[in-house]
């Protein structure tokens, strides 16, 4: 029976992508429509000719209706099809594929980062609520909240890549390729990205903490004579990490939109430097491509999120 | 209720913070030490001194009056989003809300729009509008509105099942005046709280707008704008990039301060211990 319902709830939530993803995707083809005046005179410049700008209107399917562009959209898309970049004269996909590696290893660093830090200080402040750990560390998130990423992180280069000269001030090396140089290049991107999120788990586990902290189980052990240590490491911090485990999904969310911005900091050339220089080059269809996939990942890391909470709550199994 | 706001250190603090900015926004003709626009290429990235506060950057315009101008882009961005998100917000959710046949699309939709990394959507947006003031107001209040459109949304389905609002069914009130009397002032507690985290997070979306040159255009003076100037001359002139990142900490952290203030006084179910 349990099993059941559970296989029921896990199809239910897989089924649940289909019309989340429908919309993203035709919000990503709206996007080309919300260029003003003639998407193909401004994608071509100011010095198109008219007939190439016909040509681009025809070959971009800009002068079929709106409906008509949508389906072949989707059927495109359904195909792996994601169009070709004007600029960089190679599929869209293609060029995707070959900027994930750092965006994602950026992403995956910055969590560890956010998750090292905000995790220990949330516990902890929501153990010993009032005291001066508490007040320091939650100031701290206080911080972590109100400074802005991407302006730490040039003061982390110029401190530690300028001044100190530990770390290098950018650039990239793929962890596949030279795992040490990898390391000493994501130091500081993974840190000014992660130290903003780590501040948004701290403040979820405190309170978290707190409120477990209140249960008549506790109380029990502590009435049994257990001290505070084993009482939190041992009863509590399960519980108070059920939460976290959701905040963990949101901050993966936004840490992808954050490592965009990261990236063009450190000069690592991900999926963030992709979509500004296609911007510039008004590459629509890469800056399609770039949304559309982040938007897909962000859906793909709730959907884990909720099925790894199956197995962690198993009161959802039944509700 | 106006005591308790005034007992409340962050509530306090963050105003008085806020209002500073403000006043140095609106008076920036006054507080502002030289014309920000004005290049003065023989007294380039100079460090502070007491002729220029804050320096000046590559193009020897003074940090300080860039700045103190600077709070007029963040402060007009900010506050109009906080107020468009709001208004669209209150519309989508009473509507989402109280007919329930539109809500599932509504819903479908919003959380489509939520899939995206909501400065990644205000940045392809920009990239098809191209830059300027009120495509980045436009920008973020699509962004955010889909936030507020979900807490008025939760408010009205929790609202309209409570005694009050069924008598009021009963007594013959129509659907338009039970939600305008008896539910939307129920819901403005949530919003003014929620509206104070959108206007930071709205400042600092211009901001990393700006930094990546899909913002307002360049030359006009806003932090983002200055920041990103500051990224290509940090290894001679770190107060391009210093006083602009302060004074944008500074702006969140007093509108923070207000906003955990504000939830914690004007709605206690949401306190956190």
């Amino acid at each position: 029976m349990g099993l059941f319902l559970v296989t029921a709830y896990l199809i239910r939530r897989v089924l649940a992508v289909i019309p989340v993803m429908f919309v993203v995707v035709t919000i990503v083809f709206l996007l080309i429509h919300l260029i003003p005046g003639d998407p193909a005179a401004a994608i071509l410049g100011p010095d198109a000719t008219p007939s190439q700008i016909e040509a681009t209107r025809v070959q971009l399917g800009l002068d079929r209706p709106l409906p008509e562009q949508l389906w072949k959209f989707y059927t495109r898309l359904l195909h792996g099809d994601l169009g070709r970049s004007y600029f960089l004269n190679r599929p869209v996909t293609q060029a995707l594929m070959e900027r994930a590696e750092p965006t994602a290893l950026l992403t995956i660093s910055a969590l560890l980062v956010a998750v090292a830090i905000g995790v220990p200080s949330g516990l902890i402040a929501g153990a010993y609520p009032g005291s001066v750990w508490d007040r320091v560390l939650m100031f701290g998130a206080l911080m972590g909240v109100c400074i802005p990423g991407f302006w730490l992180s040039l003061n982390f280069i110029y401190f530690f890549a300028v001044q100190l000269r530990w770390l290098p001030a950018g650039g990239y090396a793929s962890l596949f390729v030279d795992p040490w140089a990898a390391a000493r290049y994501m130091v500081l991107p993974a840190v000014s990205l992660g130290f903003n999120q780590s501040a948004l788990i701290a403040r979820i586990a405190r309170s978290c903490m707190l409120e477990v902290l209140q249960q008549d189980y506790i109380r029990t052990a502590r009435a049994k004579g257990l001290s505070q240590p084993v009482v939190i490491i041992g009863h509590a911090f399960r519980n108070a990490m059920v939460p976290v485990v959701t905040v963990i999904g949101i901050t993966t969310a936004i840490l992808i939109g954050g490592a965009v911005i990261t990236e063009i900091v450190f000069n690592i050339p991900g999926l963030g430097r992709l979509i500004i220089s296609a911007i510039l080059r008004r590459d629509y269809p890469v800056v399609q491509g770039v949304v559309l996939v982040t938007a897909a990942a962000y859906v793909l890391v709730n959907l884990v999120v909720d099925v790894l909470y199956v197995f962690i709550d198993p009161r959802i199994r039944y509700g | 209720m106006g005591r308790r706001l005034l007992r409340n250190p962050g509530v306090v603090g963050g105003t008085a913070i806020f209002v500073l900015l403000l006043a140095a926004a609106v008076l920036a003709g006054a507080v502002a030490t030289h014309d920000p626009t004005r290049l003065d290429p023989v007294n380039r990235l100079k460090p502070p001194s007491a002729k220029n506060y804050f320096g000046t950057d590559e193009f020897g315009r003074d940090v300080w009056s860039l700045v103190v101008y600077g709070a007029r882009v963040s402060l007009l961005v900010g506050g109009v989003t906080m107020i468009l998100t709001s208004l669209g917000g209150i519309a989508i959710g009473l509507v989402a809300g109280y007919y329930r046949r539109l809500d599932a699309l509504i819903m479908r939709f919003t959380d489509g729009l939520m899939a995206f990394p909501a400065v990644l959507l205000a940045i392809a947006f920009m990239a098809a509008r191209g830059p300027g003031v009120w495509n980045v107001i436009v920008a973020l209040s699509l962004v955010y509105m889909p936030r507020t459109a979900l807490l008025v949304r939760s408010t009205v389905l929790t609202l309209r099942e409570l005694d009050y609002v069924q008598a009021a069914r009963a007594l013959g009130s129509r659907d338009t005046g039970i939600t305008l009397r008896h539910i939307l002032p129920n819901c403005m507690a949530p919003l003014l709280v929620q509206g104070t985290f959108i206007f930071a997070y709205a400042v600092l979306a211009e901001a990393i707008l700006g930094f990546l040159g899909v913002g307002v255009p360049p030359y006009v003076p806003s932090w983002g704008n200055v920041i990103a100037s500051g990224k290509n001359v940090i290894r001679e002139a770190f107060w391009v990039s210093l006083f602009p990142g302060i004074a944008l900490t500074v702006a969140g952290l007093s509108l923070n301060l207000l906003g955990d203030g504000l939830r914690d006084t004007l709605d206690p179910r949401l306190r956190v211990q």
